[in-house]
């Protein structure tokens, strides 16, 4: 029970009031996996308390938690000194307790009005009151300064920025004294975050309490008094924001060993088989110039802009970067499942825009996905058919072949199962993604795109993942690995893409710390360079 | 390139690491898929109880000839269903084909053939319609089916004026009524019956084919199946195509059985969705056997068999139909969480690692592929 009493030293004086919220040793699991372990916070009024961490810190289970959205294993929450549970978001919402999450929530096909009056519109006897919701809405609007939004606009009408605002409107009007904002700018350009800052500081200087969580630092700098700090589920350190830095900040996001058990780089192997690989890549530096497999140039399209990278046989490239960066997209964009529609894109030197995952396939290009239950598997399959998955829709007739070799990648890949005809779904996600690895491997691609390979799966199963990585590279392949867990990227990786709001931040060599990453990939201000600079190579604070 | 093994070696360690024949078999009995099997003999045995007659090998022949039709519908109707669409379509193509058999070829045995191919196309075409709006313009094909049944027999209603019509040739009416005779034993194999055993063994080879198991990963998970770069489209067309085409069948056999009349055909989808589901294939696509569904049908047909010989009037048809489809699908629900709950602990117990050599392989110098 280690309660931190935050603002004890920051002086910013709202301590001499009834905090508005408190949370005591917040415990949460799911499937028994501890997300948030023994969390702390208290909010004052007026003030903006802003929380950080990696993705996956617990975070969105904090906010969600409060929101009623999910339950808690254990611990209090105490709203102006009165324990509450919320099992539902209205109750939530009822109790002076707000939240704005990342997804809109708005009715396009409603006004503005309505969308924020929905469900308990104003009533003139048994029929809605349009003229008193209208008024309504715009004086609440204008008292946030927004009075430029009209009422009666339909929300499909509205930019991506002002659905955000309404949303908080929404928040405001249920007389909300706490309001939660997750990522409240991640769909927000320059000009329009401004705007977002002006609505905070408004609702703060109202007395209003904000929790603000973000990942791009400067937000968290230029907003909060307070900032309070997550790691894997447990609250590392409250702070004032005064006390801190973005070096400090980083430093407490990450800060965590960087787990020994990434295989050796495997020499790499003289092209035996017959692929077409342009020689044996002897060293994955690109002083042999070898021809990349996949080269993009000015590559673009609705989510990405402007991103160049080359892949060179027998490489792992890391790609890093923030939940949203567009770090998913850039492999779907390559994989053909949201194509590129400007820019070039090269194969083996070659240009090829693959339209279709079909077409990626038929050059030599997979894609594991991030969600493997939702996009990699057929869970009533069995792990035969699974396996056989790509040849048999892509190449039918290869399909006896590979059969026959199922059971021998299986082997390779060390999956545990009753036998080939068991249907995926009893299988562990380590076991699930190696059926997922090994109907790939099936068609021996040349070009291997990993969107978070070791998501929820055991230790075991990671290390086989990463000795096929590099058994991979050995080969000759290249992958494109992206991974939120930044030892993994720095552990595997050849060279480091970092990826922030749809471009390429930067690239970092092989040994770079993870504070490098983050900073690239937040955006956070080093000390002596202009802000906003993502052409950082480099450099401690 | 230690990811291809000696493909002598890797047949061998197929084998060794699938369960055996037997074992298999009973795993397979005790799934709805199986279970269907199961209650089909229960209900030929309870025939047979009421009505010792229907045991003799001519008149079983006879009933399996009578319940082609259907079964070759449900057949149909199952390769949508596990794509995890429906066909709702079915009977009025079904009622179509035998109005345009019965119209256009008429007297005229020259024109049996050609007619027969105009079915076919036809057939294909109703389907390739069906598939392309529910796949390409995503209009859900409930929608979609619903709508081309209604138009279907809108046609079929102005063309006839809802009136029956004169039969076709009648060695066109041979392929459902008649049958190569003089067998021992059984006096006559109907036609019908040869024909639902190629159909038999045409969907079985086919759910085995490349085609089927995509077939089967679309249903189950058409966005993990378009990422594996199946064209999900196309795949859920030809099963549209393929349920249309088995309508036509359908439709030709019954001319010979039940004469070219509008009502021909009416109501043909429901009984074959519900043989289907009778048969464990689960709506929503993804799981179930095509022998299944075809067992489905029987195992209905024996049903109301059953229900004649012990004196329930005819008219409680639609009703045991409805009940049954009801039923089977909350069953196939229940079976299936129990499963889920209880499967996988019991499937942990024995789980073990598969191996492909008595060592750990090591990378074999094989390559290519």
């Amino acid at each position: 029970m280690e309660r931190i009493v935050s603002n004890d030293a920051a002086g910013n004086g709202p301590k001499r009031e009834q905090p508005v919220l408190e949370v005591r040793g917040l415990t949460k699991s799911f499937f028994g996996n501890p997300v948030l372990q023994d969390a702390s916070l208290t909010l004052h009024p007026g003030e903006v308390h802003g929380v950080v961490g990696e993705n996956g810190a617990g975070k969105s289970t904090l906010m969600k938690i409060l929101a009623g959205v999910y339950q808690r294993d254990s611990g209090t929450v105490l709203l102006r000194g009165q324990s509450v549970q919320f099992s539902h978001p209205i109750q939530a919402h009822e109790a002076g307790l707000s939240t704005v999450f990342q997804e809109f929530n708005l009715l396009p096909d409603r006004t503005v009005a309505e969308n924020i009056y929905l469900g308990r519109e104003p009533r003139k006897g048994m029929l809605v009151s349009r003229a008193k919701m209208n008024a309504a809405t715009a004086d609440l609007l204008e008292s946030l300064g927004i009075g430029f939004i009209r009422p009666t606009s339909l929300a499909r009408s509205l930019s991506v920025a002002e659905q955000q605002i309404v949303e908080i409107a929404k928040a405001v009007s249920y007389d909300a004294r706490i309001i939660s904002m997750d990522e409240p700018t991640a769909a927000l350009s320059g000009p329009e975050v401004s705007l977002l800052y002006g609505i905070v500081q408004r609702l703060a200087e109202r007395g209003t309490g904000i929790l603000y969580v973000s990942h791009r630092l400067r937000e968290i700098f230029d907003l909060c008094q307070t900032i309070t700090v997550l790691k894997d589920g447990r609250i590392v350190d409250t702070k004032p924001a005064a006390e801190l830095d973005d070096g400090s900040l980083v430093r407490m996001m990450v800060g965590r060993p960087i787990s020994a058990y990434f295989p050796d780089k495997l020499p790499a192997e003289p092209a035996a088989g017959s692929q077409t690989a342009e020689g044996p890549a002897a060293t994955p530096g690109e002083a042999t110039a070898p021809t990349p497999l996949l080269e993009l140039d000015g590559a673009g399209n609705d989510q990405l802009d402007g991103i160049g990278l080359k892949l060179m046989p027998g490489e792992i490239v890391g790609v890093a970067g923030l939940q949203g960066s567009g770090r998913t997209e850039l492999l779907h964009a390559v994989f053909g499942a949201a194509p590129f529609n400007r820019g070039s894109m090269q194969l083996d030197g070659l240009p090829a825009r693959p339209h279709s995952p079909r077409q990626a396939v038929r050059h030599g290009i997979a894609l594991i996905t991030e969600d493997r239950k939702a996009q990699g598997l057929s869970l009533n399959q069995s792990l035969l058919d699974n396996a056989l998955g790509v040849v048999r829709a892509v190449f039918p007739g290869r399909t006896s072949t590979v059969r026959r070799e199922v059971a021998g990648s299986f082997s390779i890949l060390e999956v545990v199962a009753r036998d080939l005809d068991q249907e995926v779904q009893y299988l562990s996600g380590g076991n699930q993604q190696k059926i997922v690895l090994a109907k790939w491997l099936a068609v021996s691609p040349r070009v291997v795109l990993l969107d978070e390979p070791t998501r929820g799966i055991d230790v075991g199963a990671k290390v086989a993942v990463y000795r096929l990585m590099r058994q991979l590279a050995a080969e000759g392949k290249g992958v494109l690995m992206v991974s939120s867990e930044l030892p993994e990227v720095i552990g595997m990786s050849d060279r480091i893409l970092v990826m922030r709001d749809g471009q390429l931040a930067g690239e970092l060599p092989a040994g770079a710390t993870e504070e490098e990453i983050l900073r690239l990939a937040t955006g956070a201000r080093v000390p002596g360079t202009a802000p906003e600079d993502g052409s950082t190579t480099g450099g401690t604070a | 390139m230690s990811t291809i093994l000696d493909p002598a070696a890797g047949r061998a360690v197929l084998q060794q690491n699938r369960a055996g024949r037997g074992e298999r078999f009973l795993r397979g009995l005790r799934t709805p898929g199986g279970g269907v099997f199961v209650l089909l003999v229960v209900l030929l045995v309870a025939i047979v109880i009421q009505n010792p007659s229907f045991g003799e090998p001519e008149s079983f022949i006879r009933f399996i000839g009578r319940t082609a039709p259907i079964a070759i519908a449900a057949i149909g109707q199952y390769f949508v269903i596990v794509s995890g669409e429906f066909d709702l379509s079915m009977g009025s193509v079904v009622t179509m084909q035998v109005i345009v058999a019965g119209n256009l070829i008429g007297d005229d045995d020259s024109k049996v053939i050609p007619v027969l191919v105009l079915m076919f196309v036809l057939g294909a075409v109703i389907g390739l319609i069906n598939g392309l709006v529910t796949t390409l313009l995503r209009v859900p094909s409930f929608i979609v089916t619903l709508g081309m049944m209604l138009a279907l027999l809108g046609l079929v209603l102005f063309w006839t004026g809802g009136a029956a019509q004169g039969n076709p040739a009648d060695s066109f009416r041979q392929i459902g009524r008649g049958g190569i005779e003089d067998v021992p034993v059984l006096e006559i194999i109907p036609y019908p019956v040869i024909i639902l055993a190629a159909v038999a063994v045409l969907a079985f080879w086919l759910m085995r084919r490349p085609y089927g198991r995509t077939l089967l990963a679309v249903g189950d998970n058409d966005v993990a199946a378009a990422l594996t770069g199946a064209r999900v489209w196309w795949v859920r067309t030809r099963a549209f195509m393929l349920s249309s085409l088995a309508a036509t069948v359908s439709g030709i056999l019954l001319v010979g059985y039940a004469g070219v009349h509008p009502s021909v055909g009416r109501g043909y989808e429901f009984t074959a969705i519900t043989a289907v589901v009778l048969g464990g294939v689960v709506l929503g696509g993804g799981r179930g056997w095509v022998l299944s569904a075809a067992a489905g049908a029987f195992a209905l047909e024996a049903l109301f068999t059953l229900l004649n010989f012990m004196g329930v009037a005819s008219t409680w048809r639609n009703t045991v139909q409805g009940v049954i489809i009801i039923v089977a699908v909350a069953a196939a629900a229940q079976s299936w969480q129990r499963k889920r709950r209880g499967g996988s602990a019991a499937a942990h117990s024995e789980q073990q690692r598969i191996t492909a050599a008595p060592e750990p392989a090591e990378g074999t110098d094989k390559g290519g592929n």
